[in-house]
């Protein structure tokens, strides 16, 4: 089956629906993908804020974020988008306020904001209040918020179509090939369809799923990320992953940061706010990454609870009034998957696999480049935590993933508005699903092989344990290794289910498959930055190495299969790099 | 411990109607319902279909009949529900495409009906629009619905009659009627006046006890109701 539309978004999270909303305004024939419905999407699961310099409780100005953004990315950061990102912020903000968003308010009915991580003002004298914020649900209010004003502008969904191929024209697309269009498998009833297109925006989120425990939904596992490096498009910054602090121990659910905005604890088993020995001014709130490590050294140390591989989130002196109004969701969290009453007790927590700084490369128009020269791929475009613009550098601030995706999202619309107008619909045959189809139907009908969930989950382990907070050569070979011996064995993957009405079980298994990719590459480009930065920690190299790393790298698919790495400049405009401390 | 999950299952490519069948895991008291369906998937039965993503009670994905009640698979642990034998269903009342997965596009097409979306009549300003804590207190509750279709599936009335708009639309539009920001909860009370509008609701308050995000439900509908006595008045 062959459909066409001017433009097609890839992903109903924030990225897409903005992206998609921008479109529906400017009157082009689109549609939005997802294989899930709409309001599924992970964006639904964020919770602190949104940062803004909007001022309305202190003093504020964007160019303090645009400073922290970039610090707290360890100054991998572009400073131009980091700049788009800060300044839009604000307008992104205020645009979502007025398309019904329910923020909290001030007394004087403006939006309310509060403290997060990394977040400073006057260049990092101490923190300041700029997330935007409705109780700690808001990302769930953006992406309702979005899906409302998509509903209301007649936005066009394909919903449950799980996209599994790119279509190209003229060659690969790290090859000066333009992307066509897209094939999807309708999940209702396994049909294959392809949908020719002027411009495709990739918007399909993250991949969490590699790691044992993470905060990411079961649906997180980089299929955006990965068709693009099929197609020759590079990874950019795969190395820099970002471990969330306060997960709950075990299954690695969200303990937001706004916990901590609001004035929680981190305590060692004495009780003691253990982040005094790494952060004396932040303190609890400085930088994720430096939160996560610290965690994870008070537990190397013996100081986890009892010796445990955790340590306390403690919000007991809030009081219940702030805590019922402030953090009524994570508290909920806490009762239902630890059963622990959160105003009387404290919170075991474990850093939690979260944000991939990492993804496909793009530019300040969410357009995708394929080297080092930033050269775009006509018609494919990449916004949200799929994207790498790069805003988070080595590490994301908090609330910056939302700034991100709104900022991003929406550029990603207007600028698929502006050139769908220039260029021809693609000739696309029904012959673009041939090859897809041809996999799809190996993996389905394949007798007995490996299980998908066995590879899962050893990957899972690997990553863990070998890819974490902390990294070493030796781990990351190991990890290289397996993740090998893995790729080699997914080649005799098959499925249980052999029918064609919601075959979850085969779109798993396709799914297992773009983690592989995502592995790989991240496994690739950790081994070969011997530097510690933001969030790539390496024990074998723990010093910040600017002479030789202060650049971004690209992993692309080599001819065999291997990972083959370059590298490319990093943008450096107001800020120039300094130590990180906090 | 050992469980004994009853999960109705069907297939349309192979059953004619649906059937029960039964599967035996090792659960912990803490695992939730999701965690044995997981179990069942990929140690037993791949063939075992189920929607499922956040996995924490924010997506709304996997609603199921549990043990007799619509709940979030994800949310509702072993020991909560004090028994050693858990039966799993679709959702009620909702065609079923496969095992426990149910066509909901009739759902959204409902929720979709109420224009669930913020509407003004003045231009917008330079800034946010103003809003106390208090007016923003007044729908504080509906704006947490995650579309889950827990509460619609649970109402006989939506049973009876599958053309009533149901709970979850009703709290969608509530969310926007008693949002001081908006100016067309007029419009929104003719649609809900219908006959298949909230007059339909006879306060059973299933859609109350099935609501996995605590939202007083019957409450909105009634103060929806009340709002549309007050505009007829």
């Amino acid at each position: 089956m062959i459909r066409e539309h001017e433009a097609l978004v890839v992903g109903a999270g924030g990225a897409g629906l903005w992206a998609a909303l921008e479109l529906a305004k400017a009157g082009i024939d689109s549609a939005v993908l997802t294989k899930l419905y709409p309001t599924r999407s992970h964006t639904g699961a964020a919770q602190g804020g949104v940062c803004a310099a909007l001022g309305n409780q202190e003093e504020d100005h964007w160019e303090w974020h645009m400073f922290d953004t970039i610090k707290g990315g360890d100054y991998l950061v572009d400073q131009d988008a980091a700049e788009v990102l800060a300044r839009e912020a604000i307008e992104t903000v205020i645009e979502l306020e007025h398309m019904g968003l329910p923020f909290n308010r001030t007394p004087d009915g403006k939006i309310d904001q509060r403290k997060f991580g990394g977040h400073t003002r006057n260049y990092g004298e101490g923190p300041v209040m700029r997330a935007c914020f409705a109780a700690d649900r808001t990302g769930h209010m953006i992406l309702q918020t979005l899906y409302q004003q998509c509903v209301k502008h007649g936005v066009k969904f394909y919903d449950e179509y799980h996209v599994v191929d790119l279509v190209t024209e003229g060659g690969e697309l790290g090859d000066g090939g333009r992307c066509a269009g897209v094939v999807a498998y309708r999940i209702a009833d396994g049909e294959l369809v392809t949908i020719k297109s002027k411009a495709v925006l990739l918007a399909t989120g993250g991949f969490g799923r590699m790691f044992r425990v993470t905060s990411n939904a079961w649906s997180l596992t980089g299929d955006g990320v990965s068709l693009a490096y099929r197609h020759g498009v590079p990874m950019q910054d795969m190395e820099f992953y970002q471990f969330h602090p306060t997960g709950i121990v075990g299954i690695g659910i969200l303990l937001s940061e706004a916990a901590r905005g609001e004035g929680a604890y981190l305590l060692d088993n004495d009780g003691f706010r253990f982040m005094e020995r790494y952060a004396p001014k932040l303190m609890e709130l400085a930088p994720r990454d430096m939160v996560s490590r610290a965690i994870v050294q008070e537990i190397r140390a013996g100081r986890g609870i009892n010796g445990k591989d955790y340590v306390y989130l403690d919000v007991r002196h809030l009081g219940r009034k702030k805590i019922d109004e402030k953090l009524p969701d994570i508290t909920d969290f806490v009762r239902v998957y630890q059963g622990i009453e959160p105003y009387t007790d404290p919170i075991p927590i474990q850093p939690t696999a979260h944000y991939a700084m990492g993804g496909i490369p793009t530019n300040l128009n969410s357009q995708v480049t394929r080297d080092k020269k930033s050269t775009v791929v006509p018609g494919l475009y990449a916004a949200g935590e799929a994207a790498c613009v790069s805003v988070h550098g080595a590490n994301r601030l908090g609330t910056n993933s939302l700034v991100d995706l709104l900022v991003f999202g929406r550029r990603a619309g207007m600028q698929m508005a502006k050139d769908v107008r220039g260029v021809d619909m693609p000739e696309v045959g029904e012959t673009a699903a041939d090859a897809v189809r041809a996999d799809l139907e190996a993996l389905r009908t394949r007798p007995k092989g490996e299980r998908k969930e066995a590879i899962r989950k050893e990957l899972a382990d690997v990553m863990m344990d070998d890819a974490g907070v902390y990294r070493t050569a030796e781990g990351l070979e190991r990890a290289r290794a397996k993740v090998a011996e893995l790729r080699d064995r997914y080649q005799n993957v098959s499925v249980d289910d052999k029918g064609t009405t919601f075959n979850t079980d085969l779109l798993e298994a396709r799914e297992v498959g773009y983690l592989l990719d995502c592995a790989q590459t991240m496994v690739a480009a950790c081994i070969n930055r011997t530097e510690s930065r933001g969030a790539h920690s390496r024990e074998d190299f723990p010093e910040r190495d600017d002479v030789n790393f202060l650049t971004h790298s690209l992993a692309t698919k080599g001819a065999d299969g291997s990972v083959e790495l370059d590298y490319k400049p990093v943008t450096i405009t107001k800020f120039q790099p300094k130590p990180r401390v906090y | 411990m050992q469980i004994e999950l009853r999960i109705l299952r069907f297939d349309p490519e192979r059953d004619q109607k649906p059937h029960e069948e039964s599967y035996k895991v090792e659960a912990a008291p803490m695992d939730r319902v999701l965690d044995l369906l997981h179990k069942v998937k990929y140690e037993q039965d791949g063939t075992l279909t189920f929607r499922r993503s956040c996995a924490h009670g924010v997506c709304g994905s996997d609603a199921m009949l549990i043990n007799g009640r619509n709940r979030l698979a994800c949310k509702i642990r072993v020991d909560q529900l004090k028994a050693k034998r858990i039966t799993v269903a679709p959702l009620p009342g909702l065609p079923v495409t496969k095992d426990l997965v149910v066509d909901m596009d009739g759902f959204f097409e409902k929720f979709r009906s109420v224009q669930p979306y913020l509407q003004t009549n003045t231009p917008a300003p330079e800034r946010e629009r103003r809003q106390s804590p208090a007016d923003r207190a007044v729908f504080d509750d509906t704006t947490k619905c995650i579309l889950c279709a827990a509460c619609t599936t649970s109402c006989p009335s939506f049973w009876a009659q599958p053309s009533y708009v149901g709970p979850a639309a009703i709290v969608n539009a509530h969310r926007f009627i008693f949002d001081t920001r908006d100016d067309a909860a007029e419009e929104r009370l003719e649609i809900l006046a219908d006959r298949n509008g909230v007059w339909r609701c006879r306060t059973i308050f299933n859609c109350t006890d099935a609501c996995p995000r605590g939202i007083h439900i019957t409450q909105a509908i009634l103060e929806v109701s009340s709002k549309i006595v007050e505009h007829h008045a």
